[in-house]
């Protein structure tokens, strides 16, 4: 665990790309196969079996920290991180054990199926024999989720440097469903046959914010326009026969969304399209809103109600691989073209759909199709070069996203609340209101959108200002007004206000304005009327 | 007959009726009695101040031309009918607990503290008293302070480091208490310690006063990487990263304060590096040094306050929380702004 521990300080306590590759090339350059591969599993979001529950996790803790558990609940918040808590209140010692990352790993999987009292005794000795970091590292085994800065993109570029290979290539072998349980280093980094498991999708390809507007772009002809819809990036993947659907966040999403298991009979094998997952109703000029498909994507089995009230269609807008054969090099507007050949025949009732191109002429064009995004429920426009192959992660200069301004509304802070974690010691969490008359009625809350040095402000004013706290939440004077930016309203008998916000945020803290300045209990109701 | 207690908590700060003075107060009152320098305690426009002698020097260079009166510590004053004294608190140098006595009733206001010695503050001295004033800056079970010899170790590894790779270290740190500490631990061997100006101010204050430092160099426009090499530069926090580090060239950043302990706020400020330390007490050392007073009664002003007042009340204090508006470690307030954000 040493090793792998150092490579965790390095990473985690530095900020510069460079530090970060070289501590992870060295790593690879030196450790064991077996950690080598769970390093990268640990890194990409994959983790061991859970052997102990956090509810006996935390109550060990206190015990031996000796402290009683309402207090540990305290801290756990505060602290922002389980693993973290728990090492830190326990008394400090010395690592005195040098068992490797994979082995801890492995000695975690023989408990898992032990009585509590086996496990218990094993969590104390591994808590006695470690310390700091390491004993850090194993809690965090335990409760899953190694999140450290290293991107998936940083950490590919550190294997390729270690082991002379393409990034490109990398990327993809390490998408989609393995698990360091059935496979080896040689299996994933190095074999020759990357493409073994049929379900692996590709690295999606994201675009950034086009802020200057389209007149920033070259030749409006060099480029094509889609509506930037408002739902889940999917990857639909047909290969032996099968069909897999993934998320951009790289889970395997094939059992929500069953519907889009008749896509075998209309797409031929060998097909991977990328595109939106939405909810449209049969015969519907747009898609529902985000609100409709938001219940689907928590579910990991879907009711036939919810399958029939909120049907889930794939609007494919690119073609990656096609017969077999990987086309992510060829041009956009080839790929497009493909795309809409396989397209053509789809019946109406196919659960996926050609996601229509806009035609324009000029930049004013593709202003006027963004002044209409929100009837057509789109969050605005995609941007894309004609000739542009399909890149891995987030690349500038060929794709771009020209989203929607939000919709927003000025309000009054009257509660606020300490963040986690990095934020632990600043009032991030506030209670936003609108005005009613002599009153103000909670809406909204929102945590996120000002600068460090505005929390900061802000927090010293909380301090001073504060006029009742209930546990962590202080009652403030109602006296700032903040610009409050968001996606989507709609009607919520859960609120007071009677509305629900989708994504607020604080866009800006307008010290310009006095509280008779803020909007109304009717101002927001009229949003909620033309928006919602 | 109820007598009125000795000491109260009103708008204007720590009141004492029987002496009609107050205790750091934060709005303008006629007599005040100062624990330390430190801006959210020692505030502008008071009548009178009384702090130590070791406290003065530091407070007339931050507040200007105030009338103000030293007092040793253990030396006894009687104002009013109240009988004051002023105790060590090993916070910062000439920082002081605050003892107030009324027929027999003894009152301990202790301003901030820490229980370890540093090296270059009067040693923090429990004082046995019937009511108790603590802060709780750091009043969670998660906070534990490694001894000052480790931490003092992490420093100069790193700044030995980053002198080998020829960066310069740049800490952050307040410029009262923090800096001058930092700097006690630093090894000269290694390079110059350079300081900003708000830091070498402070230092020249209390090298007059008779502590002594180690040499450090004003790091005025003269003073880069080149003419100074393998340095380390200790500055507010505020300077981090401006326009004023550039000129020391390839740089590691380090930051120094209590809130290190937590990986979170560590990422979100530390730039390169985070030293946990501080000059509050710890968990453990808020506890002893409650314990050592033999209070009943406790009153926690800042920090943790809903939280370790709680914990306080379980063990059998009888505790409660106290507003008012002193600030503990802010990490996120430069302390040389005269007025702590």
């Amino acid at each position: 665990m040493k090793a792998f521990a150092e490579l965790f300080t390095a990473i985690d306590q530095s900020t510069k790309t460079t530090i970060k590759i070289n501590a992870l090339a060295d790593y690879f350059n030196a450790a064991e196969d077996i950690d080598k591969l769970w390093t990268i599993a640990l890194f990409s979001g994959r983790r061991p079996k859970r052997a102990v529950t956090t509810t006996r996790l935390r109550e060990w803790g206190a015990e031996v920290a000796g402290i009683p558990l309402w207090l540990f609940e305290e801290c756990y918040p505060i602290v922002g991180d389980l693993a973290e808590t728990i090492a830190l209140v326990l008394p400090p010692n010395q690592t005195t054990d040098n068992r490797p990352l994979s082995q801890w790993i492995n000695d975690l999987r023989e408990v898992y199926k032990a009585d509590d009292a086996a496990k218990k005794a094993f969590v104390l000795d591994a808590w006695a024999r470690l310390g700091g970091t390491e004993r850090f590292i194993f809690n965090k085994l335990i409760t899953g989720g190694m999140r450290v800065g290293v991107s998936q993109k940083l950490m590919t570029r550190a294997l390729a440097r270690a082991t002379d290979r393409d990034e490109a290539e990398l990327a993809h072998r390490l998408m989609g469903n393995w698990h360091p349980d059935d496979t080896t280093w040689h299996a994933l980094i190095e074999a020759q046959d990357a493409s073994a498991d049929a379900s692996r999708p590709y690295p999606f390809y994201l675009a950034y914010a086009l802020e200057g507007g389209p007149e920033t772009l070259d030749d409006p002809a060099d480029w094509r326009a889609e509506w930037k819809w408002d739902g889940i990036r999917g990857q639909l993947i047909l290969r032996g026969g099968e069909h897999f659907v993934w998320s951009r966040g790289e889970e395997l999403m094939t059992d929500r969304f069953p519907e889009l298991a008749r896509a075998v009979d209309f797409l031929p094998d060998g097909s991977v399209l990328d595109g939106e997952l939405l909810v449209w109703q049969p015969g519907a000029a747009h898609p529902d809103s985000f609100n409709t498909l938001q219940p689907r994507i928590g579910r990991k089995s879907v009711p036939k109600k919810m399958l029939k009230d909120a049907p889930v269609v794939l609007h494919a807008y690119d073609l990656l691989e096609w017969e077999g054969e990987d086309i992510r090099h060829h041009p956009f507007k080839d790929r497009r073209a493909q795309l809409e050949a396989a397209c053509a025949a789809l019946p109406a009732d196919a659960p996926v759909k050609l996601s229509p191109q806009l035609p324009f002429t000029t930049p004013s064009d593709l202003h006027a199709y963004r002044d209409t995004a929100r009837e057509a429920f789109a969050e605005g426009l995609m941007l894309k070069r004609a000739d542009s192959p399909y890149l891995a992660g987030r690349k500038k200069g060929d794709w771009w996203k020209w989203k929607l301004a939000p919709l927003t509304i000025d309000a009054v802070m009257i509660y606020a609340q300490s963040g986690s974690g990095r934020r632990a010691n600043l009032f991030t969490d506030f209670t936003f209101a609108v005005r009613d008359g002599e009153t103000l009625v909670p809406f909204t809350k929102a945590y996120s959108g000002l600068t460090d040095a505005e929390f900061r402000q802000i927090t010293a004013w909380v301090r001073k200002n504060t006029l009742q706290r209930f546990g962590p939440v202080r009652q403030v004077t109602p006296h700032h007004v903040f610009e409050i930016a968001f996606e989507g309203i709609q009607a919520s008998p859960r609120h007071k206000s009677g509305v629900a916000l989708r994504f607020p945020r604080m866009l800006r803290w307008r010290q310009d304005k006095p509280l008779t300045e803020a909007n109304t209990l009717d101002d927001l109701n009229e949003m909620l009327r033309v928006y919602g | 007959m109820t007598r009125a207690p000795v000491l109260t908590f009103t708008p204007e700060g720590i009141y004492c009726p029987a002496g009609d003075f107050y205790i750091d107060p934060w709005r303008r009152v006629d007599r005040a009695l100062i624990t330390h320098g430190h801006s959210d305690h020692a505030r502008w426009g008071m009548g009178r101040y009384l702090a130590t002698h070791e406290a003065l020097p530091v407070m007339r260079h931050r507040l200007g031309d105030i009338v103000a009166e030293g007092i040793a510590y253990g030396e006894q004053r009687v104002i009013g009918g109240a009988t004051v004294s002023f105790h060590p608190a090993g916070h910062v140098p000439g920082s002081a607990q605050i003892r107030v006595e009324v027929a027999g009733e003894v009152w301990v206001a202790s301003g901030d503290y820490k229980v370890i010695d540093d090296g270059l503050s009067a040693p923090f001295e429990p004082v046995r008293c019937h009511h108790f004033i603590t802060e709780s800056t750091f009043g969670l079970p998660v906070f534990h302070w490694e001894p000052q010899e480790t931490v003092a170790a992490q420093l100069n590894d790193w700044w030995r480091g980053c002198a080998d790779a020829g960066k310069t270290a740049i800490l952050g740190a307040y410029s009262l208490g923090k800096a001058q500490r930092l700097i006690s631990m630093l090894d000269p061997a290694i390079g110059p310690v350079l300081c900003h100006a708000a830091v070498e101010n402070t230092n020249t204050v209390m090298r007059a006063q008779g502590i002594t430092l180690p040499d450090t160099i004003l790091a005025n426009k003269d003073v880069t990487a080149k003419t100074h090499p393998r340095a380390m530069v200790i500055a507010p926090p505020s300077a981090l990263g401006s326009a004023w580090s550039k000129k020391f060239g390839p740089q590691e950043s380090g930051f120094a304060s209590g809130w290190m302990a937590m990986r979170g706020v560590r990422r979100r400020r530390a730039g390169d590096r985070g030293f946990i330390i501080s000059d509050h007490a710890d968990w453990a050392g808020l506890l002893w040094a409650i314990e050592q007073t033999e209070a009943e009664n406790i009153y926690v002003t800042h920090g943790y306050t809903d939280i370790f007042t709680r914990y306080l009340n379980e063990q059998g204090w009888n505790a409660q929380v106290v507003p008012t508006q002193f600030e503990g470690e802010n990490l996120d307030a430069s302390d040389d702004s005269g007025e702590a954000a």
